[in-house]
């Protein structure tokens, strides 16, 4: 809809500034072709001769367009040929004007905006597969996207500037990304992206703007209340006006980083769970020195210095506050004044007893300097550093720290988490409420899957299109549990090495199911586990054969002779009992 | 007054006029039909239409529709009239003069819609 309403103004643009050369060049003519009949000639026998219509205007026609055929089709007389004269410098330019303001047109940039908007709109409108629309294609939406690709899955790009939009044209991803630079807080070019389509199955909200995030979302939430709406949110203000209007995710980086190290002063093992399944396949498994329990230093009192203080304060841990502009950040009363890159401010925040050290301010050499000043004055201390730009990257390897906190990276995770299993935030919502030991015994479990790697992390639904053959066994009363599931499709006894994290069924979870547990029709089930087994569980959800194999060890290829051969040997065999 | 207004008009009534001055007459007769008319009728048609061009109005659609159905109507009659001297040498007969001048009549109607339209809209808009 909002595409055909782009083009029928393209179009209406286009014809309103052609009517002026238009109705020249037709008065040039109407003009040059009146005069060639009215002008009287002579024939080749010399009598007079008055020219007609059709060949006045056969006359005008080659002469305009500068073809010149010559004087036809008698010589023409000195009279007529003042008037082709005045007919050349008439039409022609008539029709140098009309083709100068087509030039014109073609580079206007009003038209030129409506036609990249219409290609933008085409583009979105052909879409035949589920889409997200991401809007902001800063660090975060680069990563979001290129996840959203390599998993096959089609995105749509909005971001205010054109470099990013042109960047999204190099970026060499897997599938074509339509992406507009325009303004995605305006209802009409959400629309244009395709916030209606019923292919449209979320929207991201991504931009380093809390107030456009917040537009887009509630404009998104009022234009197509089912849409499943994902939100970066930086201050706790929005954050809680975003949750107003049923936003269904809202992430807010300094907050999301926060926990997860009051998760690992917590419960070692759960942060390590929580990075070994949101960290991207196939990599070494993430390991860190678990952050210590003591006196805590927190560099810069911004958004992430107060959301860390929060959190380590709900552990039970003390800190000791530095920051530069205690006014403007509201601590006065608590902190120490300085920027905690020169060694007299860390003496003062006795950075001898401290254990661990923050570096949390919005500049990153600052950021470097603190750490460095901190490993001077007290060797051992734990560090923690937040990256604010992602192509500083190199230096913050080469610094030596324990965590780094780099939120287009804790973002993207977290969304990629959300985006390609829904199911895996739920899990680790509710592994939260286990205990240390529970999580300890589950990292162990992780560990020996995969042989120390990453585990491919993918969901199964048991339905009747993407399980048929489950389906159909459960319709006839077998006994299905999740063992066949997890059983190797290639020899019966032996399991997949794969591990069932969470059952879905209804509004209920199941945490950790096991083997000997039903499974029904409609259930979600999470798995984690080594790259080839969700392949190889395929086999079992889609093929008969495969699936009776599975349940009773018979081995036969299927058919309506093979069926009957088999009855046949029954019947042999019952009979000879 | 709107001098844009006057010419959009002025066109659409002109095309109306002399469109009607050339149906004018005994349907068959070549004499009662002049050549220098039809041509008239089918510039200031064809320059109606374009000013009807980009109209984004559903009033402007149906106007420019009809005028381009007049266009279509007076080109055919003249193509009629060009073959029926130059081509085929069968000249103006009472046979070939009907039906260019049926033609242009059904321009006439199709003119006719396009005035009693910009009638309408000027009646029930009074800007």
């Amino acid at each position: 809809m909002a595409g055909h309403y782009a083009q029928s103004r393209a179009f209406s643009l286009i014809l309103r500034r052609m009517r002026a050369p238009l109705i020249m060049l037709i008065i040039a003519y109407a003009v040059s072709v009146l005069g060639f009949v009215l002008i009287p000639g002579i024939d080749d026998q010399g009598q007079p001769w008055q020219m007609g219509f059709f060949h006045a205007f056969y006359v005008v026609s080659y002469t305009a367009t500068t073809i010149g055929f010559g004087e036809l089709p008698y010589p023409f007389t000195d009279g007529q040929r003042f008037w082709a004269l005045a007919t050349v410098y008439i039409t022609v330019i008539s029709w140098l004007y009309a083709i100068g303001t087509i030039l014109t047109l073609v580079q206007d940039p009003t038209l030129k905006r409506t036609l990249t908007e219409n290609r933008f709109a085409n583009n979105v409108r052909h879409l035949r597969q589920p889409f997200y629309i991401v809007c902001g294609y800063g660090d975060t939406g680069t990563q979001v996207v290129k996840t959203l690709t390599e998993r096959n899955i089609q995105a749509v790009v909005i971001d205010t500037r054109q470099g990013r939009i042109d960047e999204l044209l190099l970026d060499e991803l897997r599938i074509y990304v339509p992406g507009l630079c325009a303004d995605a807080g305006d209802p009409h070019i959400l629309r244009t992206a395709g916030l209606n389509s019923p292919y449209c199955i979320g929207l991201l909200a991504l931009t380093d703007d809390d107030h456009s995030n917040l537009e887009v979302a509630i404009t998104s939430k009022l234009l197509n209340p089912n849409l499943r709406i994902i939100c970066r949110a930086e201050t706790k203000d929005t954050q809680a006006n975003m949750a107003s209007f049923g936003t269904d995710h809202i992430i807010n980086p300094y907050e999301a980083f926060a926990e997860q190290l009051s998760i690992a002063l917590h419960s070692p093992a759960m942060h390590l769970i929580y990075e070994w399944l949101t960290q991207p396949p196939h990599t070494a498994l993430f390991a860190c020195e678990e952050p210590p329990h003591g006196l805590w230093i927190i560099c810069g009192y911004g958004r992430f210095g107060k959301a860390m203080e929060r959190y380590l304060k709900f552990e039970g841990i003390s800190t000791i506050i530095v920051e530069a502009d205690p006014e403007k950040t509201g601590c006065e009363d608590h902190c120490i004044k300085g920027r905690g890159t020169e060694a007299v401010t860390l003496r003062a925040a006795d950075i001898d007893k401290a254990i661990g050290i923050i570096a949390g301010t919005d500049d990153d050499a600052n950021n470097l300097s603190i750490l460095m000043t901190a490993k001077d004055l007290n060797p051992n201390i734990y560090t923690v550093v937040r990256q604010n730009r992602r192509s500083n990257s190199v230096i913050f390897d080469a610094a030596d720290t324990n965590m780094v906190m780099q939120y287009s990276i804790i973002l993207s995770l977290k969304i990629q988490a959300l985006l390609t299993s829904p199911l895996l935030s739920d899990f680790l919502r509710l592994a939260r409420r286990h205990n240390n030991s529970w999580a300890e015994a589950l990292t162990r479990k992780l560990r020996s899957l995969t042989n120390n790697k990453a585990p491919d992390i993918w969901t199964v639904s048991i339905d009747a299109i993407t399980s048929p053959t489950l389906i159909e066994a459960i319709n006839q009363g077998e006994d299905m549990r999740l063992g066949h599931l997890t059983s190797d499709p290639r020899h019966q006894q032996s399991q997949l090495h794969c591990l069932p994290l969470l059952l879905k069924r209804g509004d209920d979870f199941m945490l950790l199911p096991q083997v000997e547990d039903p499974i029904q029709s409609g259930d979600q089930i999470l798995f984690c586990g080594r790259e080839e087994c969700s392949r190889l569980m395929e086999w079992t959800r889609q093929n008969y054969n495969t699936l009776r194999y599975i349940i009773t060890g018979e081995n036969r290829p299927d058919g309506h002779i093979w069926r009957w051969l088999a009855k046949q040997r029954q019947g042999v065999i019952s009979r000879h009992q | 007054m709107n001098f844009e207004k006057v010419v959009f008009g002025f066109f659409i009534v002109l095309a109306l006029t002399v469109n009607f001055g050339f149906v004018l007459g005994d349907i068959d007769n070549p004499m009662h039909h002049n050549v220098y008319e039809l041509f008239a009728a089918l510039v200031i048609s064809l320059i109606a239409t374009i000013l009807k061009f980009g109209e984004r109005t559903q009033m402007g659609a149906i106007l420019l529709a009809t005028s381009l159905v007049a266009d279509l109507q007076l080109i055919i009659a003249a193509i009629i009239w060009g073959a029926a001297v130059y081509i085929t040498e069968v000249g103006l007969s009472s046979h070939v003069m009907s039906s260019i001048v049926s033609l242009a009549a059904g321009a006439l109607l199709a003119n006719l819609t396009s005035v009693i339209l910009l009638i309408i809209e000027t009646v029930t808009l009074r800007r």
